[in-house]
């Protein structure tokens, strides 16, 4: 696939570009509280108590102007739940999300619609993300005509204009998504994000659901896209090559904490985190053929119910008892490189534990 | 969307595009019984519309009646020599066939109306009851369990003992103890589709919450309720037959097909089965032809029935 993926073109970005996200301290718990009849049994003694996830759990990320940071974790992770938070779709519990350095949460009616329209998401089932009952033009053109960004005398020029940019025939603007395959209704998707003149895409497994072919055109999209609009994007995915192939920037989640983050090519060479190394070395490779996977032992914790210490320490093969108690700091191991592990601290490890 | 199709001479010659509702409609009509059901139906609601042209009698005008006509015989002649009851009469001398298709007609309002009001009462409430959530949804539910918990004929009857007799008070109780049935479905497909990722789409576009529900979550949730309304019509039709049999319907001036069931009952006995008997059958091909059409409904709307 690799082969057919056009390379990322670097431009303006790095530590001195406009800060665009800050996700400062945001948590995401999801309770199921208990009923009438589970309140009485647990003043009875029964076992019962209210059931807390945490999905996301004090996580910190900036994302600057022109970045595509890829977000990477196992299903469960809280990695959908975080870009959820950062599209504005869902609310934090704690924390703030500041785009442009303000709290979108503070804002209301006009402003908090030009707020929101600024980030948009492209979804993973490109079948249910789309309105089944609404032709296409529809899905792509409802939004920008309720916000005035085009004209009812405009509108088929616009709508035209936005699935030309995404790769899609206007001829086709009368059919229902399900006349679509996959790939074309993922564009439909793309379109009708792009159609509000966003400045930042979350992408939440975008093409997790498409052939692999059609993956790499899809991913060409995107960059082109990138280059034409100077988009920024949070790529979350579980795909470690599109995430290499695409993103100046890896952040790694575990159990809904951030475990270790670093420009991609750091974390391709030299991870820190055994999480990390672990994933890296589950990654299928051409040159590695009779190479027996090294795959990370056991199944992702329960999050309803996460081990104490570092989430991580049931499945690390370095554990050892501080691992097991306490909660290790996300700390900077290199410049612009930040891990969460209790062996940067063991003198003899020089940042570097394998 | 009228804009959407001011562009599109190009494509003007591109073949039908297939919509939904084009492949609904074919893939109904490709049962016999169904189509068939759908037919009786329409004739039935025709004659219920086009009654005071078609039928030989006007039932309600008592100028037009003669009560030595009383009981006659289906296919006897009135005392004039002028018409031919080919139903019978009943025991004023109405013109059996006149009355029943009067009769239909106050049968297809009050079931129709009612089941359309309830649906939109209903509908309204699941639909917030979903989105909502939370305690706004516990009290509508717990309200719809209360309701459903109830016999529905007791609950009808006891509201017409309340507020008496009349077309209006017949369709007010249906609702009240129809709204429940609505209610439940809708909140059941709202809570399904409401999780799907083109209502968060459609957040993200920030458009408002009012828009989302009746453009994007509301008709995606239709299937369900056609298929719950076209049952509810037959129910609401058999409902009101038993309220007016029982004598808390509808009023004696205006019969419905249940009132003109209950007037003939006492003759039953005596050998005059037709004043019960005939309206009894148009009742029955009434409910069976609706609930037909809405079993069928239920099988193509269902998509996990899908070939």
């Amino acid at each position: 696939m690799s082969a057919t993926v056009e390379a990322p073109v670097a431009f303006a970005r790095g530590a001195d570009a406009e800060k665009l996200i800050e996700v400062v301290g945001v948590s995401r718990r999801f309770a199921k509280r208990l009923d009438f009849a589970g309140k009485i049994a647990a003043k009875l003694g029964a076992p019962l108590r209210d059931e807390v996830v945490h999905a996301v759990d004090k996580v910190d990320l900036t994302i600057r102007r022109g970045e595509v940071v890829g977000l990477v974790g196992e299903s469960g992770c809280g990695k959908s739940t975080l870009g959820r938070m950062v599209a504005g779709i869902m609310p934090p519990s704690d924390g703030a999300i500041l785009w442009k350095g303000q709290d979108r949460t503070g804002l209301h009616g006009k402003e908090a619609r030009a707020a929101m329209l600024q980030a948009q998401m492209i979804f993973q089932d490109p079948m249910s993300s789309l309105n089944p009952r609404l032709k296409v033009a529809e899905i792509i053109g409802e939004a920008p005509l309720f916000h005035g960004l085009t004209t009812r005398a405009g509108f088929s020029a616009y709508v035209d204009e936005q699935m030309r940019r995404a790769g899609l025939d206007p001829a086709f603007k009368a059919r229902y998504p399900h006349q679509f395959s996959g790939g074309q209704r993922q564009r439909i998707g793309i379109a009708r994000a792009l159609a509000v003149q966003p400045e930042f895409l979350v992408c939440d497994e975008s093409v997790a659901a498409l052939d692999v072919s059609i993956q790499a055109q899809v991913l060409n999209l995107f960059m082109r896209l990138r280059q034409e609009l100077n988009l920024t994007y949070l790529f979350i995915s579980h795909d470690l090559g599109v995430v290499e192939h695409l993103s100046d920037r890896v952040v790694i989640m575990y159990l809904g904490r951030v475990v270790e983050e670093a420009p991609t090519e750091t974390v391709f060479a030299r991870a820190n985190h055994p999480y990390t190394q672990s994933l890296l070395s589950a990654v299928p490779k051409i040159e590695a053929r009779k190479k027996a996977f090294a795959t990370v032992k056991g199944e992702i914790p329960s999050p309803l119910n996460p081990p104490a210490g570092c989430h991580f320490h049931p499945r690390c093969p370095h554990a050892f008892d501080r691992c097991r108690v306490e909660i290790p700091a996300l700390q900077e191991v290199a410049p612009g490189h930040r891990s969460r592990c209790h062996l940067n601290d063991l003198p003899n490890h020089g940042g570097q534990p394998v | 969307m009228s804009a959407t199709t001011a562009g599109d001479a190009p494509v003007a010659k591109a073949p039908r595009v297939e919509t939904p509702f084009r492949r609904f409609v074919s893939e109904f009509f490709e049962s016999k019984i169904a189509t068939g059901a759908l037919v009786v139906f329409s004739v039935i609601v025709l004659v219920a519309i086009f009654a005071p042209l078609i039928s030989p009698q006007n039932p309600y005008d008592l100028a037009q009646l003669d009560i030595m006509d009383g009981r006659l015989e289906p296919g006897s002649r009135n005392g004039a020599d002028t018409m031919t009851y080919w139903l019978g009469t009943d025991d004023q001398g109405r013109d059996m066939l006149s009355g029943i298709m009067y009769g239909l007609r106050i049968s297809l309002i009050v079931g129709a109306g009612s089941a359309i009001a309830a649906a939109l009462v209903g509908a309204s409430l699941g639909m917030l009851a979903a989105y909502a959530g939370g305690r706004t949804d516990t009290v509508i539910m717990r309200l719809v369990d209360l309701q459903l918990s109830f016999p529905t004929i007791l609950s009808a009857l006891m509201i017409l003992a309340f507020l008496g007799k009349g077309i209006m008070n017949v369709v007010l109780a249906l609702i009240v103890v129809e709204w429940a049935y609505y209610a439940r479905t809708v909140r059941g497909t709202a809570l399904v589709e409401r999780r799907r990722e083109y209502i968060e789409a459609a957040q993200c576009l920030a458009l408002p919450t009012r828009r989302i529900i009746f453009r994007h979550l509301l008709p995606n949730c239709m299937p369900p309720l056609i298929v719950v309304g076209t049952i509810q019509i037959a129910r609401a039709i058999a409902l009101e037959a038993t309220l007016s049999f029982l004598g808390l319907g509808v009023p004696i001036t205006e019969p419905s097909l249940g009132l003109l069931i209950a007037n003939g009952y006492e003759y039953m006995l005596s050998g005059k089965y037709w004043i019960s008997f005939y309206p009894g059958i148009a009742l029955l091909v009434t409910i069976v032809s609706i609930n037909l059409v809405g079993d069928h409904l239920r099988d193509v709307l269902n998509p996990r029935l899908k070939k």
